[in-house]
C-alpha cells in the first residue's frame, strides 16, 4: 500500500484574519491570539483528508502526532499511523522534527497543511529527496508547491498515489513578514521541491503522444535555444534565478547560482549573486538584455526573489531587451505575467503583451499585468 | 436506457495460437527469374534468419481476428462524437465505389491514356474543391491532413524566399486553441512558432496578434470556425493584419464541415487551404493508413505546387511536371487515389444543394446537444456565452471535478459504458477539463438524446457514487489501464519483439 506523511501546521493562516500577513514568530501568534484568531488549518486540513478518502481507496497515512495531523484524521475518521508526539503548543522545530522521521517511514508523498513558512521549514529537511504536495492554509502563499485548494490537493496526491503523475521543481518562496507588515513586499526565493502536477491540464490530444513533458528536457530544450539564436556576442546578460535560467549557463559549461542573479557574458558567467550595485556597475556603457523566468506559481516575472533587477537596472538596459523564458508546464497554469517592480510607472510600462520562449523555436504571448 | 456491453474474448495475441508447421495459405514456387532478382539484393541488407511470425490455420486467423473486431468500436456500431478529429459515417456505396475493378487495379505508371477515367475523377475533384473553398487551384498529392499542413508550409517558405524574405520572415503565427500538428508543422518547415492567446469570446485577441505580427512573419495558421466551434468574426481585421505585414494566410480545414455552402475560406481572404477529406467528405479516417489532405491555394501561389498537377487540355487529361516554382513531391506518385474516389462518389451523390444542409445539420446537431449538455449539473460550455456554436462544442467539467473529484477524463471513460465512443478530451487546453464534441450530421435525434441521458446519468453518478465513475470503463472489452506503466520507457511495449525482451528476458538476434 502507499504511504502518505501528513503533517499540518495548526497555526498556520491565523495571523492572516487578523491583519498580521503571516503568522511567523511567538509573539505573532499570541498578537493574533488576542486578536481572535481562529484557527484555519486544522479545518482545511479535514477537507483534504474527507476528499482523500472520497476518492482514493487505499492508503496508509502517516499523520504527524497530535494538533499536526492526528486529531485532523480521527475526526473524520480517517485510519492513521502516529508519527512522533503530540504537544499542545507546536513550533517551526516541531514541523522538522516529524518531517525527519518521516523520511525514514519512506513515503511516496508528503502532504502538509500552511503557508510559506511552513513550507520552508518542511524543504530544510526533504529538500528534493521526496514529492511533497502543500495545501495552502497560510496567510503567505508566494511559493508553487501549494495546489489550489484542499479540494484540488486531494485530487492531485490520489491521482499521484494512484496512477503517477510527473513531478517538476517548484519554487518555495516566502516574503520577509516584518517588511510585508510594514507595507513592503520582499519575497525571496529560498529554493525548490518536487512537486506532482496534473499534466492533463496542459496536454493536448492532438500532440504527438510520446513527446516528453520532462521539465527538463523542455529547460534544456529552451536553454539550446537561448544559446543557438538569441545570445549575441559582447552583450551582457543578467541571468536571473531559476532552474530554467541555470540551464542555460549549465548547457555553457558554465556555474551559476541558482537563487542569485549572475551575469553572462559571451557565454561565459562574469560575476555570480550579484545585487543591484554590482550589476548596475557591470553593465555601465554596454549593451544588456536581462533573461528571466516567471518565479513562484503567481507568474511575477519581476518583484519575486529576483529584486536584484531593480526598476533602475531594467530601465538601462531598456524593456524592448527583457527575454522571459519558461517552461510550458509553468507557462500553462498561468493566466498572465505579472510586475512588481516597485516603481509603479516602470509597472505600467511593462505591462502589454510579451514573447516568452516556451521551447525550441517556440514562444507564446503573454498577457503582463 | 439499456445497459451497454462490449463483446469480451479473452483473446491471445496471434503469436501465442497456433503450432509450428501449421499454415494458411501456400506460396507458389518462385520462379527462376525472380529468384536472379532476389540475387541482386545487396548482402547486407538481406536477413540472416527467417522472420518470426505466427504459424497458424486459416480458422484460427478467421476466429481470431473476428473477436477482435467484436471487440472494436468504430462508426458503423455506435456514436463517435469525436470533436476536432470528426469521424462522420461512411456511406457504404462509396466503399462500393472504390472497390471497383477499374479503381483497385490501375498502376501508377500506366501510360496516361489508360489512366483518363482516373485522371478525370482527379481533375473534377480538384475543380469541385476549389468551388467549394473559394481557391484557384488544388494538389491532391498530400496522404493525410498534417502531410497537407507541411505542404502549405513549404508553399509559405517557397514564396518567401523567391521574394527575397525568408531569412527575415522566420515566424509562424498560431492561436493557442489551433490544432497541435499546426505548431508541429510549421516547426518542420524550418519557423519559429508564436503562439497568440484567445480572448474571453473565445476568438483570437487581436491585441495579442498585433503584438506577435511584425517583419518576421511569415504567415498565419488559423481554423474558422475555431476548436471551441466558433467563428473568427473578425477574420476580415485579422485578414488585414497579416497581409499587411507581408504574411500569408493558411487555412487549417479541419473544420470546413461547419461551413459547406455557406462561407468560403477564399473569400475569408486566405492563402492556402488544406481538407482533411475524412472530416468532411465521408472517407475513412486515416489514422497512419492511407488519408488525404489535399492543399488548394489562391492565384499568386498557383506555381508553388507540389508536382504532378492535374490539368485539361480539351481534349485529353494529363499530368503536368511543368510548374516553376514548385516544392517537388509530398509524396510518391499522385495522391491516395482510393480516399479521393470515395470523396468524388460523395460530392457527386449529395450535390450542392446536399453538402450544404449537411453543414446546416451537423451545426444544428452540435448546438441541440451543447444546450442540452449545459444544463446537466456539473458541465458549462465556456467562452463566448450564449454565442451559437458551429460543428462541434467544447464542455468543460471543471466544477463537477472541483464539486466530485470526476475529471472530463473520467466522463470520457465512463461514457465507453453507455456505447458512446469518448469525446476528444483535454483539447483545447485553454479549456480547463475539456470535453470536444462534435457529433456531426450523421447521428440522428435519437441518437443525440441517448447521448444526453448518459451525461446526465454520469453527472448523476458523480454526485452520487463516484467510484463507479472513477473506475470506469465496466462494460467494455478492456477495461482501465495503468496508464504510467503503459507509457513508461521501461514497460512500454509497442510490439511482440519488445515484449518478448522486455518480459520473457528473451534475447533478440537481430
Amino acid at each position: 500500500m502507499k504511504k502518505l506523511g501528513f503533517i499540518v501546521n495548526p497555526i498556520a493562516g491565523m495571523g492572516g484574519a487578523v491583519g498580521l500577513k503571516g503568522t511567523d514568530g511567538e509573539e505573532t501568534l499570541r498578537k493574533a491570539i488576542a486578536l481572535g484568531a481562529k484557527p484555519i488549518a486544522p479545518v482545511r486540513a479535514k477537507i483534504f483528508l474527507s476528499h482523500l478518502k472520497k476518492i482514493l481507496g487505499e492508503v496508509h497515512l502517516l499523520a504527524a502526532a497530535g494538533k499536526m495531523g492526528e486529531e485532523e484524521a480521527k475526526e473524520i475518521r480517517f485510519e492513521c499511523t502516529t508519527i512522533g508526539e503530540a504537544k499542545d503548543e507546536t513550533s517551526p522545530n516541531d514541523t522538522k522534527k516529524v518531517a525527519k522521521m518521516m523520511v525514514k517511514e519512506k513515503m511516496n508523498l508528503l502532504v502538509f497543511c500552511g503557508g510559506d513558512g511552513t513550507a520552508r521549514d518542511i524543504m530544510d529537511v526533504i529538500g528534493l529527496k521526496l514529492p511533497v504536495l502543500g495545501v495552502p492554509t497560510g496567510v503567505k502563499m508566494h511559493s508553487a508547491v501549494f495546489a489550489l485548494n484542499p479540494e484540488a490537493a486531494a485530487y492531485v496526491a490520489a491521482k499521484f498515489l494512484s496512477s503517477g503523475l510527473p513531478l517538476r521543481e517548484a519554487e518555495v518562496m516566502d516574503v520577509d513578514e516584518e517588511a510585508f507588515r510594514q507595507g513592503r513586499l520582499s519575497a525571496k526565493l529560498y529554493g525548490y521541491m518536487l512537486v506532482p502536477y496534473e499534466a492533463e491540464y496542459i496536454q493536448g490530444v492532438k500532440m504527438p503522444s510520446f513527446r516528453s513533458r520532462s521539465e527538463l528536457r523542455n529547460q534544456a530544450a529552451i536553454a539550446v535555444y537561448v544559446i543557438e539564436k538569441v545570445l549575441q556576442p559582447d552583450v551582457i546578460y543578467i541571468l536571473g534565478p531559476g532552474t530554467t535560467t541555470r540551464t542555460i549557463a549549465d548547457l555553457l559549461d558554465q556555474k551559476k547560482t541558482l537563487l542569485g542573479v549572475d551575469l553572462l557574458l559571451n557565454k561565459k558567467i562574469i560575476a555570480k549573486d550579484v545585487n543591484e550595485k554590482e550589476i548596475l556597475k557591470h553593465i555601465e556603457g554596454r549593451k544588456a538584455k536581462i533573461i528571466v523566468t516567471p518565479i513562484g506559481g503567481q507568474g511575477f516575472i519581476f518583484g519575486r526573489g529576483n529584486q536584484q533587477i531593480s526598476p533602475d537596472v531594467i530601465r538601462k538596459v531598456g524593456v524592448r531587451n527583457i527575454i522571459v523564458i519558461s517552461t510550458r508546464g509553468k507557462i500553462e497554469n498561468l493566466k498572465d505575467l505579472r510586475v512588481d517592480t516597485g516603481d509603479p510607472q516602470l509597472d505600467e510600462e511593462l505591462r502589454g503583451e510579451i514573447e516568452v520562449i516556451v521551447d525550441y523555436n517556440q514562444k507564446v504571448i503573454m498577457p503582463v499585468r | 436506457m439499456g445497459e451497454f456491453r462490449q463483446a469480451r474474448w479473452s483473446e491471445p495475441l496471434i503469436f501465442s495460437i497456433g503450432a509450428s508447421g501449421r499454415k494458411g495459405y501456400s506460396f507458389p514456387s518462385i520462379k527462376d527469374t525472380s529468384k536472379s532478382a532476389l540475387c541482386e539484393i545487396p548482402e547486407n541488407l538481406r536477413r540472416r534468419r527467417l522472420p518470426d511470425l505466427p504459424e497458424v490455420s486459416e480458422v484460427e486467423v478467421v476466429k481470431h481476428f473476428t473477436r477482435l473486431s467484436q471487440m472494436n468500436f468504430g462508426v458503423d456500431n455506435g456514436l463517435y462524437p469525436l470533436g476536432s478529429c470528426t469521424m462522420k459515417y461512411n456511406p457504404k456505396m462509396n466503399d462500393a465505389i472504390a472497390s471497383l475493378d477499374e479503381v483497385r487495379w490501375i498502376h501508377p505508371l500506366q501510360p496516361e491514356e489508360t489512366l483518363q477515367g482516373m485522371l478525370e475523377v482527379m481533375y473534377k475533384l480538384g475543380l469541385w474543391l476549389c468551388e467549394i473553398t473559394g481557391m484557384h487551384k488544388f494538389s491532391l498529392q498530400p496522404a493525410a491532413g498534417a502531410n497537407g499542413e507541411f505542404t502549405g508550409i513549404l508553399i509559405i517558405r517557397a514564396y518567401h524566399r523567391i521574394r527575397g524574405e525568408l531569412e527575415k520572415r522566420r515566424e509562424i503565427i498560431v492561436p493557442d486553441s489551433a490544432h497541435g500538428t499546426n505548431p508541429a508543422s510549421a516547426s518542420m518547415g524550418g519557423f519559429e512558432v508564436v503562439t497568440v492567446p484567445s480572448d474571453e469570446s473565445g476568438c483570437i485577441d487581436i491585441e495579442a496578434l498585433k503584438e506577435a505580427v511584425s517583419q518576421r512573419t511569415a504567415g498565419l495558421m488559423l481554423t474558422n470556425p475555431n476548436t471551441l466551434g466558433i467563428f473568427e468574426e473578425r477574420i476580415r481585421e485579422i485578414e488585414e493584419i497579416i497581409h499587411d505585414s507581408g504574411g500569408l494566410l493558411y487555412y487549417d480545414g479541419a473544420n470546413m464541415n461547419a461551413i459547406l455552402g455557406k462561407t468560403r475560406p477564399g473569400d475569408m481572404g486566405f492563402d492556402i487551404v488544406h481538407l482533411n477529406l475524412h472530416k468532411t467528405f465521408s472517407t475513412p479516417h486515416g489514422g497512419g493508413g492511407p488519408g488525404a489532405g489535399p492543399v488548394g491555394v489562391k492565384e499568386h501561389l498557383k506555381d508553388f505546387l507540389p508536382v504532378p498537377l492535374v490539368e485539361y487540355d480539351g481534349k485529353k487529361y494529363y499530368l503536368n511536371y511543368d510548374v516553376p516554382h514548385s516544392i517537388g513531391k509530398v509524396k510518391g506518385f499522385y495522391c491516395n487515389f482510393d480516399v479521393l474516389v470515395r470523396a468524388f462518389a460523395y460530392i457527386l451523390t449529395v450535390g450542392a444543394e446536399g453538402l450544404k444542409s449537411i453543414s446546416e445539420i451537423s451545426v444544428l446537431n452540435a448546438n441541440y446537444l451543447a444546450s442540452k449538455i449545459s444544463d446537466i449539473r456539473g458541465f458549462e460550455v465556456p467562452y463566448g456565452r450564449g454565442k451559437p456554436r458551429k460543428h462541434e462544442f467544447v464542455v468543460s467539467c471543471s466544477r463537477l471535478r472541483s464539486e466530485t473529484g470526476i475529471s472530463a477524463k473520467n466522463v470520457a471513460k465512463r461514457l465507453l459504458d453507455y456505447g458512446v465512443h469518448a469525446p476528444t478530451i483535454y483539447f483545447p487546453p485553454i479549456v480547463d477539463e475539456a470535453l470536444m464534441i462534435e457529433p456531426t450530421e450523421s447521428a440522428s435525434i435519437e441518437e443525440l438524446d441517448e447521448f444526453v441521458r448518459a451525461m446526465e446519468a454520469i453527472s448523476k453518478e458523480a454526485y452520487e457514487n463516484p467510484e463507479k465513475v472513477l473506475k470506469a470503463p465496466h462494460n467494455t472489452s478492456v477495461g482501465p489501464i495503468d496508464e504510467v506503466k503503459a507509457s513508461h520507457p521501461r514497460t512500454l511495449c509497442l510490439s511482440w519483439r519488445m515484449y518478448k525482451r522486455k518480459f520473457m528476458k528473451e534475447s533478440v538476434k537481430p
